[in-house]
């Protein structure tokens, strides 16, 4: 099926690629607007950015493969990002992200039980100083504790609506 | 919205870049930054001659505070401006390397300093268009410095005939997508060309003859364009007399991992030690606590070990001979302990931890960040991360500590960009300076390892 575009993410693009000497420089911008209309960035989709760019689909998927920030696949309603890194690891980093992951009865990387959140590690966020810390959505969460963890969690639960996804990803 | 913490600062600091940012009432509009006398810079720079500025910027001596210490006013003379192609000019923000977090303070809480600071250099290098490249995992950051750039139009600061001249030149953000590569500055250009972050061999791709869209190309640290603007206000060479010969002006450290007092501190170059930096402004280690490794400058500089003497001759001739404790915050202090100052990270690891798990802890990231190109990066980082977190695991070799060297050993200076540095120097110091440590790792029994309490791999 293909990609149907909103009136926003038409709208954002036409206006993002005349800023660049060159069409191709748009893409990852544009990536990130579709990435966070529709949550991931699907084969069609990818096709469709191709298109606006007079590009090959594969010179939209190397980029797409390339940046681990990008997905092809559905995440949980909340991305949750905790850092990885040394500083964060040294003062407790990956106790920070066990006590998520219990939290949603979840592992790394997949979508929890209740469809509410994917946990992620993440290398370095660039807060050493305020470690540890993790990203959830784009609000940086810093001098991470189990207590603040679980205050945090308590919140995601309570303002997100638990929605289980049981079907497989699209492109699974 | 972002609410970064306002810490106090510290009396040894001397704050040039930061020194607004964290006044209480001081924040992100174009109307507090001109209330403190903000885009007066640019009206002076504006009545210069472009050459004068790279005069200026080349006399104060300013070194890049991204990583690689190179003379800012240096890299803007190889500029090739007799091709006739456009010049661009990039703003690397996309601030990685583990351990530092001073390009964040400036961009979300003194956006406009950063944008001033750009458009002066975009007129001085005479570029057609200038470009922000700031991480993805800083969205509040892009929007903020996307906001100031509104605001700086709307004021004829950026744009079309600024301030009323005839020179023009747009800025736009760009954000990347969690890739530490990109803040290789021609992995960066291939990024910003919608591709894969793969770096450019050099020679022949300087980028300051063929860089973006192969055009001539200056890419420089936020911090360092920051710099411009005070080296516009205070002319070059009274510039060049902050700090110490060949390391002028104030540089933003980064102090994190096992201090009490982790931050940021903007300080003269030279005017303090690493031992002044933990110890009084960090306000030393936990209590019980002894230090055992200093990273002076970002995980991929080599370690320093507690109790190490650093001896030679420096430039000027005199003798030194200091413990990690001496060594003076600028940029050749480190360089002469054996190290660097990189990008001004410097993480603190006290003797709580097993330090083969803090090697294991950076392999896993160099492992992660290596953009596959290379094949001793691309299949070197991936085996000191397993060897090193078998160590930590239980059931490495004892041959294995010997294997971990000469991996790193066959790694740097054989691959297209500094990444292969950057993942061969934590094991190659780790390993020659904590070798006891390593050959006690190797002989670990899994079922043991599986139960320690406190893990970072």
């Amino acid at each position: 099926m293909a990609f149907e575009p909103s009136p926003q993410l038409l709208e954002y693009t036409e206006k993002v690629i005349p800023r660049y000497p060159q069409k191709r420089s748009a893409i990852m911008m544009i990536l990130h607007a579709l990435q966070r209309e529709v949550g991931y960035i699907s084969l069609e989709a990818q096709e469709w950015i191709a298109a606006q760019l007079d590009l090959a689909p594969i010179k939209v998927r190397e980029v797409v493969t390339f940046y681990p920030f990008y997905r092809e696949h559905p995440i949980g309603k909340r991305h949750i990002r905790v850092c990885r890194t040394l500083s964060c690891a040294l003062n407790g980093g990956y106790q920070v992200c066990e006590k998520f992951k219990s939290e949603f009865i979840t592992g790394l990387n997949e979508i929890s039980p209740d469809g509410r959140v994917t946990v992620e590690f993440a290398e370095c966020l660039a807060s050493c100083g305020t470690g540890p810390v993790a990203l959830i959505d784009d609000d940086l969460h810093e001098n991470l504790t189990e207590e603040s963890v679980k205050a945090l969690c308590d919140q995601i639960k309570a303002e997100t609506p638990a929605a289980p996804v049981p079907a497989a990803p699209a492109h699974a | 919205m972002v609410h970064l913490s306002k810490p106090p600062v510290h009396p040894r600091e001397r704050r040039i870049i930061l020194k607004h940012a964290d006044e209480p009432d001081y924040d992100a509009s174009l109307e507090t930054y001109e209330r403190h006398g903000g885009y007066a810079e640019l009206r002076k720079a504006y009545a210069m001659k472009p050459e004068e500025i790279c005069q200026e910027v080349l006399d104060a001596g300013v070194r890049g505070r991204g990583g690689a210490g190179f003379p800012a006013g240096m890299k803007w003379k190889f500029l090739d401006r007799k091709s006739g192609k456009p010049i661009y000019l990039i703003c690397n923000a996309d601030e990685s390397e583990p351990g530092t977090f001073k390009d964040r303070q400036i961009m979300h809480k003194d956006p406009h300093q950063l944008v001033e600071g750009m458009m002066i250099t975009a007129y001085a290098i005479q570029a057609a268009q200038a470009f922000i490249y700031i991480r993805e995992e800083m969205p509040h950051g892009a929007r903020i410095l996307e906001a100031a750039i509104e605001e700086a139009r709307a004021k004829g600061y950026v744009g079309k005939n600024i301030l009323g001249s005839d020179y023009s030149c747009e800025l736009i953000v760009h954000r990347g997508a969690a890739a530490y590569i990109c803040g290789e500055e021609t992995g960066l250009i291939e990024s910003l060309e919608g591709k894969r972050a793969y770096p450019r061999i050099k020679p022949p791709y300087f980028p300051a003859a063929l860089g973006l869209y192969m055009c001539p190309t200056i890419v420089n640290n936020v911090e360092t364009l920051c710099h411009v603007k005070h080296i516009i206000a205070m002319g070059g060479k009274e510039y060049a007399k902050i700090g110490s010969p060949n390391n002028s002006g104030t540089r933003i450290w980064c102090l994190s991992g096992h201090v009490q007092n982790p931050g940021y501190y903007e300080l003269e170059c030279g005017a303090a030690t690493y031992g002044d930096l933990i110890y009084e402004i960090g306000g030393g280690l936990r209590p019980g606590r002894s230090l055992q490794a200093v990273i002076p400058g970002g995980s991929s500089a080599k370690v320093l070990r507690a109790g190490e003497r650093f001896t030679g001759k420096l430039r000027s001739g005199d003798a030194f001979d200091w413990g990690i404790e001496d060594i003076p915050l600028d940029f050749d202090g480190p360089a002469a302990a054996g190290s660097m100052s990189g990008s001004g990270a410097v993480i603190v690891v006290d003797d709580s931890v097993d330090i083969v798990e803090v090697l294991a802890n950076i392999n896993a990231f160099y492992a992660h960040e290596s953009c596959g190109q290379c094949t001793p990066c691309r299949e070197g980082s991936l085996w000191m991360k397993k060897i090193t977190t078998r160590m930590v695991n239980g059931g490495a070799r004892t041959e294995d500590v010997d294997l971990l060297a000469s991996i790193g050993d066959q790694i740097a200076g054989r691959t297209i960009c500094a990444h292969g540095e950057a993942c061969a120097w934590p094991t190659q110091s780790f390993v020659a300076k904590f070798r006891d440590k390593f050959l006690e790792a190797a002989g670990r029994d899994p079922a043991e390892q599986k139960k320690r309490p406190f893990r970072m791999v």
